[in-house]
């Protein structure tokens, strides 16, 4: 049994951009062919892809799935569900659960939970420090061996710098890259948005950009002291991208991502203490938000990632300097990011390696359409309009300021394995 | 006129007629605490819950007052006595609350928009009795109130405020009220306690404290909370006051007949001198005296005045 996509425009960087049909057989790719060749047509279950688009899996390399722990907001299962309806194929979960993905048998559980289910990977990141209390060094070549393909304390970022140096040298051996959410905590002082004049005007305790910025800073400076790997989560300032554009220009090993409420929103957008505009970093400035614009077409961002969220009314109805951080966003990055390819900022072939290749490469995937390689796929139909409606989610939480946002483009179906896990 | 709104939650969401229509409510029943019964019926059979999250005397007092001077049944509940130290929501609180059937909930509350969050839940009329650092309506009402009466109009008013603008909410609602009645607002304070875009209220930062008062109408000075702030933002309130405090000296740089004012409670010797606060030129108790005033009027126009028959 084979499958072949049809008439679809076959987009990987580097490798294709036409009007090719693929040909799929078990769980990889068997053939790439003109769509006048019809030589294999026996057997074959067509998936009718005219006007539409395909592109290697998309990969989100920032989500909370929530399990163990806090399975009322997310479980795997329904995370992974979400992640198919999205677009990606796999996705790297951060190890803030309960228990902390600080040991190899977290690691195996996440893992061997993903691989029942069958539907996008895992690809789980483990904790840098013993439950990321930012003290001990984890057992990081353990959770290695188990299949952790990233470090990172995300939400409790390293204050030690010194524990942060050894931390990089340390993953510099293992060749695993270490994920910084970059926030000194001092400085943020628990604060619920971003310090500027709607803060102000909301009576809410502001955090500056100088929160985020100080530690990309420390930390650039860290890489370049230790060789080590950095890549920045969520950047949201536009004097994060503009010490990470520098850095990268002295050749400092450092990547970057930010997520796409920070090039869709600004803290002009967060009215009424609707808890579903708290998330952290907070969303920032106009100026923050067309620097983060500029990032992405300059590649000084490598990368779009959800930093996917989910929290309940319990965490989220409440008043707003009380409500948790975070916003759902596997099921709205692929639309929201299409926007920047619509207003002319990305060119398609950008948006697809900021949004399969470039993540791939963070985390050691071969992401590429060609003969031999794993089939893991998604089709965007680049015409749906549609309003977002959060009751629609797969997700098990609907924290997101999106609701009844106007959004064109959208997944057509995803394609793991050579399975179809989601399809419109 | 009539007054349309279900709610008082901030100043910013009032228009400047009907903040017009509040003092002009207030200003008739001022009269009503001078009698010697000081009771009329017109909220007879309404029921007013004080929710008080955080800890207040004055302001809960003068709202008591207030519901009491109208025959309303004032119901007092205070975090400690509430069901938020089991670990209740606040809009589990407020919708049992409003299970009994309230006419009217006053909210105090430590979080900036926590009375915009239970409006939005409840039918009963939303009061905010000061909320965070955002906003405490009642107050820069009875503020305006107090000045209007002393210099008989806002406008056109150099009125300077004085203090800790970062964390006072009542220095938001003064801000935003009084420029929008027309006054001219110039505000003075260390710029650790200036918050980003300020001015985006109505008001325009003064270098210093003599620039500030320099031909100033009024002059409102701010509580500095010392409990709040530890030493970070300022160093010692000897040097606070020596900089920023209001003393014989520096009043001579205002207008003759310059009116203080001072939310409370004062810290005597810090932000205000002894002989400032008692001086002819104060009028920090007419402010608590049309503090009664002004929540009566409040109390009438969500609870009766708009929705009666006894109203002109």
């Amino acid at each position: 049994m084979r499958i072949r996509i049809k008439g679809a425009r076959v987009i990987d960087p580097g490798n294709f951009d036409d009007k090719k049909d693929i040909i799929i057989k078990n769980h990889l790719i068997e053939a790439i062919v003109d769509p006048e060749d019809n030589k294999s047509s026996i057997d074959v279950e067509t998936i009718d892809a005219k006007g539409m688009i395909v592109v290697p899996g998309l990969i989100d390399i920032h989500v909370h799935l929530r399990e163990p722990g806090h399975e009322y907001k997310e479980t795997i299962e329904t995370g992974l569900k979400a992640a198919a309806r999205g677009g990606f194929t796999a996705i790297c979960s951060m190890p803030n659960t309960n228990p902390v993905n600080d040991n190899s048998q977290v690691t195996k559980f996440i893992i061997n939970r993903a691989n029942e289910l069958g539907l996008s990977r895992v690809y789980p990141a483990g904790a840098i420090t013993q439950g990321s209390a930012g003290r001990t060094l984890a057992e990081i070549y353990d959770m290695k061996k188990a299949g952790i393909v990233a470090c990172t304390d995300d939400g409790k970022p390293l204050e030690n710098s010194n524990l942060m140096r050894r931390a990089l040298e340390y993953c510099k051996g293992l060749n695993i890259p270490i994920l910084v959410h970059a926030e000194d905590m001092s400085l943020a002082d628990g604060g619920s948005m971003n310090e500027g004049p709607p803060a102000t005007l909301l009576g809410i305790k502001g955090i500056p950009n100088a929160a985020e910025t100080i530690m990309v800073v420390r930390d650039i400076l860290l890489s370049e002291l230790t060789g080590a790997q950095v890549h920045f989560c969520h950047i949201s300032t536009k004097e994060s991208v503009e010490a990470i554009r520098q850095a990268k220009k002295r050749g400092v090993n450092i990547t970057c991502e930010t997520a796409p409420h920070y090039f869709t929103l600004t803290d002009e957008d967060a009215k009424d203490y609707n808890t579903n505009f708290k998330m952290n970093p907070p969303l920032r400035s106009k100026e923050d938000k067309k620097a983060v614009i500029q990032g992405l077409i300059d590649g000084t961002i490598d990368l779009i990632a959800s930093d996917h969220a989910p929290h309940s009314k319990i965490e989220k109805d409440v008043e707003f300097d009380r409500a948790a951080f975070g916003i759902v966003g596997l099921e709205t990055s692929l639309p929201l990011s299409l926007k920047l390819v619509r207003d002319g900022f990305l060119s398609m072939q950008d948006l697809v390696n900021k949004m399969a290749k470039n993540p791939g490469k963070l985390i050691g995937i071969k992401n590429d359409i060609n003969p031999g390689n794993i089939a893991d796929l998604t089709i965007i139909d680049l015409d749906e309009s549609f309003e977002i409606n959060p009751e629609t989610f797969k997700s098990k939480s609907i924290n997101t300021p999106f609701g009844g946002f106007k959004a064109r483009g959208n997944t057509f179906l995803t394609m793991v394995n050579g399975k179809v896990v989601y399809s419109r | 006129m009539r007054f349309g709104k279900k709610d008082i939650l901030d100043i910013k969401s009032l228009e400047a007629h009907e903040i017009s229509l509040i003092l002009d409510t207030a200003q008739g029943m001022k009269e009503i605490s001078e009698r010697p019964v000081k009771k009329v019926p017109t909220l007879r059979g309404k029921t007013i819950v004080l929710f008080f999250q955080e800890p207040s005397t004055r302001t809960k007092l003068s709202f008591d007052t207030a519901a009491k001077r109208l025959s309303a049944d004032s119901i007092s509940l205070s975090k400690s006595s509430s069901s938020i130290v089991k670990g209740e929501t606040l809009i589990d609180t407020a919708k049992n609350l409003e299970a009994m059937n309230p006419d009217v909930i006053v909210l105090r509350h430590s979080s900036s928009g926590a009375p915009h969050l239970i409006a939005r839940r409840v039918s009963s009329s939303v009061i905010n009795a000061g909320d965070g650092i955002h906003a405490h309506p009642s107050q820069a009402l009875l503020d305006m109130m107090s000045i209007r009466e002393k210099k008989g109009k806002i406008k056109g008013l150099n009125i300077s405020i004085i203090g800790d603008i970062a964390h006072s909410r009542v220095a938001r609602s003064d801000i935003t009220g009084f420029s929008k009645m027309g006054a001219s607002v110039s505000i003075c304070a260390p710029p650790t306690m200036i918050p980003m875009g300020i001015e985006n209220l109505g008001c325009r930062i003064s270098p210093s404290i003599e620039t500030c008062i320099e031909g100033a109408d009024v002059i409102m000075m701010l509580r500095i909370q010392k409990e709040r702030q530890g030493n970070i933002l300022f160093p010692t309130e000897r040097e606070y006051a020596d900089l920023f405090g209001l003393n014989k000296a520096r009043l001579g740089l205002a207008k003759k007949d310059v009116v203080i004012m001072h939310p409370g409670p004062m810290n005597r010797g810090v932000e205000i001198s002894n002989d400032v606060a008692d001086s002819e030129n104060s009028i920090i108790l007419e402010q608590v005296t049309n503090g009664v005033a002004l929540r009566m009027a409040l109390f009438y126009l969500v609870a009766g005045g708009s929705r009666h028959a006894d109203s002109d």
